[in-house]
């Protein structure tokens, strides 16, 4: 993908941004986000990479309040079932961005529940099987999808080590305004990619975590929370085999 | 007093015909109710702005998407933010569609439903401003 | 051998014509589907987020497969010089070019935003697999115009064996590619990089022969035209060596993946206790798809009527169309090893808990988008046999002489 712009446009798009005689409020920004929030006014560069650390043995069996965080925050709690759809049919074909699993070790049979979401990968296979390149990984480490060059073919769904991605099935009626989303392109999660461009802090799953399960940070900084838990005690990364070098990292399991 | 009195009706006449003359200079486009109702500018010149808002659009949708720049007037929730009215009792009119009641249409749809171009991002982008858990 | 002449396909315009509007009806119907999977969205197909390429993709990959197989008559008659196969170039070229497009258009109609196929055509991701074999789908339309030009044109003939020559390498590498499809699905462990392209080049050697032996039976006989049981033999020969190369590769296959520890569960999952996958891999793929045409084609009487080689045909193609499903959508519900060493007891969603096999059901639109992609292959080949010379005006054995191939 060609992230040149060309000269002219960019002039163009200054004068006109100086001509502006009114600023909007920015849309979509939570609430919360008041406290000292500034929209991005410069590329995101790789000077950050963003990352969750997973906290396996903090996370507690039977909760899913990181789920409805994630539901509600990216407007997955809009969607309903299409008419005529059974309610089967509707569980495997919503999009869901994170979701809770529970697994038991073959060997020691011990047994950890965990948040699985897109594990934002430095070599993601999604972007590298991509055809238009829609698939991408930003400068800061979130792997995403350009839903205005997606073609809805889910080779990137077939790719995906971690099943971590959803196709839209279904004509979308109720959308917010930070979160678009339509029929026929594939979506994950983004880490809250309008929280951080509006400069607001953590993710929706990590702050709904009462059980302190889930970590947001800045792994290229030294002094973030989460890359000193990533110095203190182990941790693995799921499918190391594959040696993706993903961006969410996993402890206790 | 007295004095007081006329300046304060000179500065209303005042203010009166200059917000007559900004409204005979505008285009119906702008829909009444609206935020842009209230202002006398887009963000760019009106002109450039009925000529190729849809450049500062594209623009914005690839900055934004790969870059993460939201600084800027020009997103397109900025567009439906500015731009959208309410109905009679408060609730947001889609932007690309009518008024149920009067029929009028709005702002997006009115301009476009003339010149026969398909907008098809309200698929995707929601047609009046929504945040989440509202 | 005597000169060959060519002659436009002749049946009577009643029966033409009803055939042709049979293939709109169906082509019809399809339609419809498509528009109703569009308007709607694909909730209204079996495919889902767990199982996200369904019946529309065995169609299409089985009839890209079989199209750069359909190509291989033409290439034993320019590439390996066998002329006895040499008046057969032409309907092989012109099946390998409708098989193709079909397949892609069935493809394109099952993505979820096909209005963007410019996107497809204009922005490219060159690491992706997917990207190049665009790139190798319209190279080989466009050699295998060429290729058919230079059959059909005296003064081009001069370039006929290097166009074929091109046009063979481009096949073989076509099917890689299109192999490589899932060779490259490195985190599923259905999909072995090493063995699937050449399992799908010799997949398409027989495929491709089976469409092609009847076609070619068809139209001729429909019109009454001779067709030699000396060349028929040789051609449904090819066929039985064929299957049985695909036989032997599948038995190879499978053996070496039960060699190696890491693959026993995928093994298993489709050799023993995989259902649906399990039944279609011995019932259709071995048995229907493979052993019966075997031993219908390698009988020495059976193999030589008309009837035990169209049966033969028949089952091929439907057995390749259940190796397909075994491959394509088996290998998706064989749950993906997220965690290599543990057993999912539960999950927000699905994905194969205690192992169990991930759901797929497919669904009316699906098939209807698949069979209309080989009406419209069809269609477009008896057309173009009606207007164009492609087919021999014989094929009797005094015509073919194949002692001199
Ligand atoms: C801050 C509020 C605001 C925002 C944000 C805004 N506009 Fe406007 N827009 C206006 C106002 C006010 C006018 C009327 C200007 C005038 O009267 O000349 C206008 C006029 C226009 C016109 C000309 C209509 C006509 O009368 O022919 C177009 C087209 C337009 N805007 C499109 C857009 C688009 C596209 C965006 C998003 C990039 C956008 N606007 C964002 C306030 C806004
Ligand atoms: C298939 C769904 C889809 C369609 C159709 C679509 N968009 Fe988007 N668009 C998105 C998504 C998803 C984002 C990402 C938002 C984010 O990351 O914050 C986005 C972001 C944008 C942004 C930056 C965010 C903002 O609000 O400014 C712009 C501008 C934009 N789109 C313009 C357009 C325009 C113009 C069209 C119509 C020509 C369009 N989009 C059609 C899905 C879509
Ligand atoms: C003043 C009339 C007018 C208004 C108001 C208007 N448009 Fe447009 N728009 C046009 C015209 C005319 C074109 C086609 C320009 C061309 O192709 O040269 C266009 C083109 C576009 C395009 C490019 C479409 C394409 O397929 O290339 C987008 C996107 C767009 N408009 C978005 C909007 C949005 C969003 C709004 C509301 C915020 C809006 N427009 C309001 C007249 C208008």
């Amino acid at each position: 993908m060609s992230e040149k712009i060309d000269q002219n446009r960019r002039e163009f798009v200054s004068v006109a941004g100086k001509a502006a005689a009114a600023s909007v409020v920015a849309p979509g920004v939570l609430l919360h986000s008041i406290a000292h929030a500034e929209p991005r006014a410069e590329p995101v560069t790789d000077a950050v990479r963003y990352g969750l650390l997973i906290d396996t043995t903090k996370c507690a069996d039977g909760c899913s309040d990181c789920v409805s965080a994630c539901d509600k925050e990216n407007g997955l709690d809009l969607l309903g079932k299409p008419d005529g759809a059974t309610d089967e049919d509707w569980a495997r074909q919503k999009p869901r961005w994170i979701r809770t699993v529970k697994v038991k070790d073959r060997l020691s049979g011990h047994v950890s529940s965990l948040p699985l979401m897109c594990q934002h990968c430095e070599h993601p296979p999604c972007v590298d099987v991509c055809p238009t390149g829609a698939s991408f990984r930003r400068a800061d480490g979130i792997v995403m999808v350009d839903r205005h060059t997606c073609i809805g073919c889910r080779y990137c769904m077939m790719a995906c080590p971690y099943k971590a991605r959803s196709f839209i099935h279904e004509n979308i009626k109720v959308k917010l305004s930070a979160v678009p989303r339509g029929k026929g392109c594939v979506e994950s999660c983004t880490l809250c990619v309008h929280r951080r461009d509006y400069g607001v802090a953590g993710t929706a799953c990590a702050d709904a975590c009462e059980h302190g399960a889930i970590l947001f940070g800045d792994l290229n900084d030294p002094n973030s929370d989460i890359t000193k838990a990533l110095q203190e005690r182990n941790h693995t990364q799921l499918r190391a085999d594959l040696k993706l070098n993903t961006g969410v990292r996993y402890r206790g399991i | 007093m007295v004095r007081t009195v006329t300046r304060l009706l000179l500065l209303a006449a005042l203010l009166f015909s200059a917000v007559t003359f900004a409204e005979s200079q505008r285009n119906n486009a702008v829909i009444e109710g609206s935020k842009a109702a209230d202002l006398d500018a887009c963000v760019a010149p009106t002109d450039f702005m009925r000529r190729a808002h849809f450049e500062l659009i594209e623009h914005q949708r690839h900055i934004t998407v790969h870059q993460g720049i939201r600084k800027t007037d020009n997103s397109l929730a900025g567009c439906v933010n500015c731009h959208v009215a309410k109905d009679v009792h408060g609730t947001f009119l889609p932007v690309d569609g009518a008024n149920p009641v009067t029929g009028e249409q709005q702002f997006c749809a009115g301009c476009h439903e003339y010149s026969g171009v398909q907008l098809d991002c309200f698929s995707c982008h929601t047609n009046v401003p929504l945040k989440a858990g509202k | 051998m005597k000169k060959i002449y060519y002659r436009e396909w002749g049946i009577e315009s009643p029966r033409y014509w009803g055939l042709l509007a049979v293939l709109t009806v169906i082509l019809a119907v399809a339609g419809f589907a498509v528009l109703h999977m569009e308007h709607e969205g694909h909730w209204v197909t079996g495919m889902n987020n767990e199982v996200v390429w369904g019946v529309p993709h065995v169609f299409a990959i089985f009839l890209i497969v079989a199209a750069s197989g359909a190509l291989n008559v033409a290439a034993l008659g320019s590439v390996f010089g066998k002329h006895i196969y040499k008046s057969l170039g032409r309907l092989s070229g012109l099946l390998a070019m409708t098989l193709l497009l079909s397949g892609l258009l069935i493809l394109v109609l099952d993505l979820g935003q096909p209005s963007r196929l410019i996107v497809a055509m204009t922005t490219y991701n060159f690491k992706s697999i997917f990207a190049w074999n665009i790139y190798l789908y319209v190279g080989f339309l466009v050699i295998v115009a060429a290729y058919l030009f230079t059959m059909m044109e005296r003064k081009a003939q001069r370039f006929y064996k290097g166009v074929g020559l091109l046009a063979f390498v481009w096949r073989l590498i076509l099917t890689t590619g299109t192999g490589s499809i899932f060779g490259f699905i490195v985190a599923r462990p259905g999909y072995d990089a090493a063995m699937l392209a050449p399992m799908f080049i010799i997949m398409s050697f027989a495929y491709g022969l089976a469409i092609y032996l009847l076609v070619l039976m068809f139209t001729f006989d429909a019109e009454g035209r001779a067709l030699g049981d000396k060349l028929l033999g040789r051609l449904k020969s090819l066929l039985g060596i064929f299957v049985s190369a695909i036989f032997y590769f599948v038995l190879v296959y499978h053996l070496t993946n039960l060699y190696g520890t890491e693959n026993h569960e995928y093994e298993a999952f489709i050799l023993l206790n995989g259902g649906i996958y399990t039944t279609l891999f011995w019932v259709g793929w071995v048995l229907l798809g493979m052993l019966v045409p075997m031993a219908i084609l390698f009988h020495p009487a059976l193999g030589n009527s008309r009837g035990g080689i169209i049966a033969a045909s028949l089952l091929v193609i439907l057995g390749g169309l259940a190796a397909m499903y075994v491959i394509v959508i088996g290998g998706q519900a064989f749950p993906m090893p997220i965690f290599p060493d543990k057993i999912i007891l539960e999950s927000g969603f699905q994905d194969g808990i205690g192992g169990a096999a991930l759901y797929y059901s497919p669904s009316l639109p699906e098939f209807l988008l698949g069979i209309g992609g080989v009406a419209l292959a069809l269609g477009v080949t008896l057309v173009a046999v009606r207007m164009l010379k492609f087919l021999p005006a014989s094929l009797a054995d005094e015509v073919v002489d194949p002692h001199h191939g």
